[in-house]
């Protein structure tokens, strides 16, 4: 098992590297001079210089890398352009928005798949069955920045029970930062959680066919006993990897919903970026949320292999 | 199994494509005209599903939405098939050699952007437009069918007739030509509907963040970004759009599960 994490973690590393060096590289392509483009049409070119040389923009692209991925390890992203401040507080603030909504998302959409699965797979073939499969159909294919609009129509025009956007922030209290952000999460975890439901049921399913749940229901265990008993625990190996796989559509989903709610998060602030030509900001974003995916897929990688040890010999 | 299933899925699509291929030809008003007089109408006889708040007639702005839509993820997934296929072919064919090895670590590499990570760069670099949209999409979709194809095509060498394809001299290339590809066509066709779907979906989302298909092309996501504000005034200019998108990734997504029944042997005789 040691030596495959080291293998796994070495891997890691590789990816992250190469991964930081094509984001680098994608935005050191881009024409025009941030410099330039900072300080507007009426700048004198010793300005601009001056500028160029204060941002670093004058060294060689090779230095400029290690520098960055440097500045990483220690915490430091950099400065940005727009507001002069340094890009890791403005991700710090940014992050306590988004990252509870994926938790909080993710959270409600196994809380719904879970017995959704279990109470399908359990009347298998039957009405109630398809009728849990054509909801699951739905919820895939619906866009959750529509879904979310349609929530805010319902639960905060109509009903006007819960806000239709902003953010108190964290220090309103615990209670008003969660009811703000309980509609954008039930958005982002329709399709999510029928995705879960879908695999989880055809997982169970699976499971009940095995010997080991036949042994289990001749030594007198009801169906729901051995369902719950046996088959649940064999069947979460493939929901574990679905939650990996799914977590970059998650976290997409979250850059895209927060623009329906008018949430600070990591995606409002990418946005801002990309309009403000702040490359720096989108540059240090879009690795943060690269190397969020690729340690999930290295986490639920470890977590398979702990789970089931036949997987650390592949 | 009987091609019945196949229905559902087959309809909608067909509904989506024909609307998408007539306003080619035809549209019930122009989607480039303003009329302010008109602005914000609920559905009626002269204008089916109601006006936006430019007056321009809904249904044609979805009909022409549509085309976008379809275009954007149909050649996102010839871009996965037409160089995802090849790529999974050739790591097969070199199975647990340097050039496998390196197909898919870069595989694995282009999995952790996800479609709108490269999206957001690509933009941040060109600005916004629908070709960008469909490169991120079909950059997305590469490491999908490379990976189902490698997996799949794998499997397939050890099996008698590609041994004795090559104990008759064939090589590699045209082993994966002639003998595997052809077995992996269902697979390939299943799939494409899946990430076709997934593609409208993706295409939505771009254009919802403005970073897909700008202005004066009509599409579902801007349409929806558009009605935004107005939601409490007109909801109607909210909701066709996103009904067209639901139905059209339902649809497809229909096709896709009844063509995996219909075209694999072993769960038709399951049924």
């Amino acid at each position: 098992m040691l030596v495959w994490l080291a293998g796994r973690l070495v891997s890691l590393v590789a990816t992250l590297l190469a991964a930081s060096a094509v984001v680098f590289l994608v935005i050191e392509v881009v024409p025009g001079d941030p410099a330039a483009y900072m300080l507007g049409m009426n700048a004198s070119e010793q300005t601009v210089a001056a500028l160029r040389t204060e941002l670093g923009l004058d060294r060689s692209g090779i230095a400029r890398y290690l520098d960055w991925i440097g500045g990483w390890l220690q915490g430091d992203f950099g400065t940005s352009y727009t507001y002069r401040t340094p890009i890791v507080d403005m991700v710090a603030e940014r992050i306590t928005v988004s990252l509870p909504l994926a938790l909080l998302a993710l959270s409600l959409a196994v809380a719904l798949a879970f017995p959704a699965a279990l109470f399908a797979a359990s009347r298998r073939g039957g009405g109630a069955d398809a009728g849990v499969m054509g909801l699951t159909q739905l919820g895939i294919a619906v866009p959750n920045f529509w879904f979310a609009m349609l929530l805010v129509l319902l639960f905060s025009i109509k009903l006007r029970w819960l806000p239709s956007g902003g953010f108190p922030g964290w220090e309103a209290g615990i209670g008003a930062a969660l009811t703000a952000l309980l509609l954008p999460a039930i958005a982002l975890a329709l399709p999510q959680a029928s995705i879960l439901t879908r695999v989880m049921r055809s997982s169970l399913i699976d499971a009940l066919g095995e010997d080991y749940l036949r042994t289990a229901r001749a030594k007198g265990l009801s169906s729901g006993a051995a369902l719950w008993g046996h088959a649940l625990r064999n069947a979460m190996i493939p929901v574990l990897t679905i939650i990996g796989l799914q977590f970059s559509f998650l976290l997409a989903g979250a850059i895209i919903i927060e623009n329906v709610f008018y949430l600070p998060g990591l995606g409002r602030l990418v946005f801002q970026a990309i309009s403000s030509r702040d490359l720096v900001v989108v540059e240090s974003v879009v690795m943060l949320l690269v190397a969020a995916v690729v340690l999930v897929t290295f986490l639920v990688d470890v977590a398979y292999a702990w789970v089931d040890p036949r997987l650390r010999t592949r | 199994m009987s091609l019945r299933s196949l229905l559902p899925g087959l309809v909608l699509v067909c509904l989506v494509l024909g609307a998408a291929l007539l306003s080619f030809a035809w549209t019930p008003y122009d989607v480039t005209k303003l009329v302010i007089a008109d602005r914000l109408q609920t559905p009626s006889m002269t204008h089916w599903l109601g006006t936006d708040h430019f007056g321009r007639d809904i249904l044609s702005m979805l009909m022409v939405g549509a085309r976008t839509s379809l275009a954007v993820a149909l050649v996102a997934v010839g871009i996965g098939v037409g160089l995802g296929v090849p790529l999974g072919l050739t790591a097969a064919a070199r199975h647990g050699g340097a050039l496998d090895e390196l197909i898919m670590r870069t595989n694995d590499l282009v999995f952790a952007f996800p479609a709108l990570v490269i999206a957001i760069l690509i933009t941040a670099v060109f600005g916004p437009s629908a070709l960008n949209a469909i490169i991120a999409i079909g950059i997305f979709n590469v490491p999908v069918f490379a990976r189902l194809t490698r997996g799949a095509a794998l499997s397939l060498w050890t099996r008698e007739f590609i041994l004795a394809a090559r104990v008759a001299g064939k090589g590699a290339v045209r082993i994966s030509l002639e003998h595997v590809l052809p077995n992996l066509s269902n697979l390939l066709i299943v799939q494409a509907t899946i990430q076709f779907s997934l593609g409208i979906l993706a295409e939505a989302g771009l254009s919802y963040v403005g970073l897909g298909a700008q202005p004066p092309i009509p599409s579902w996501g801007r349409m929806l970004a558009e009605s935004q504000t107005l939601v409490t005034l007109a909801p109607h200019v909210a909701l066709f759009p996103g009904l067209a998108i639901v139905a059209s990734v339902l649809g497809l997504n229909l096709l896709g599960d009844a063509l995996r029944d219909w075209l694999d042997p072993r769960l038709r005789h399951a049924r």
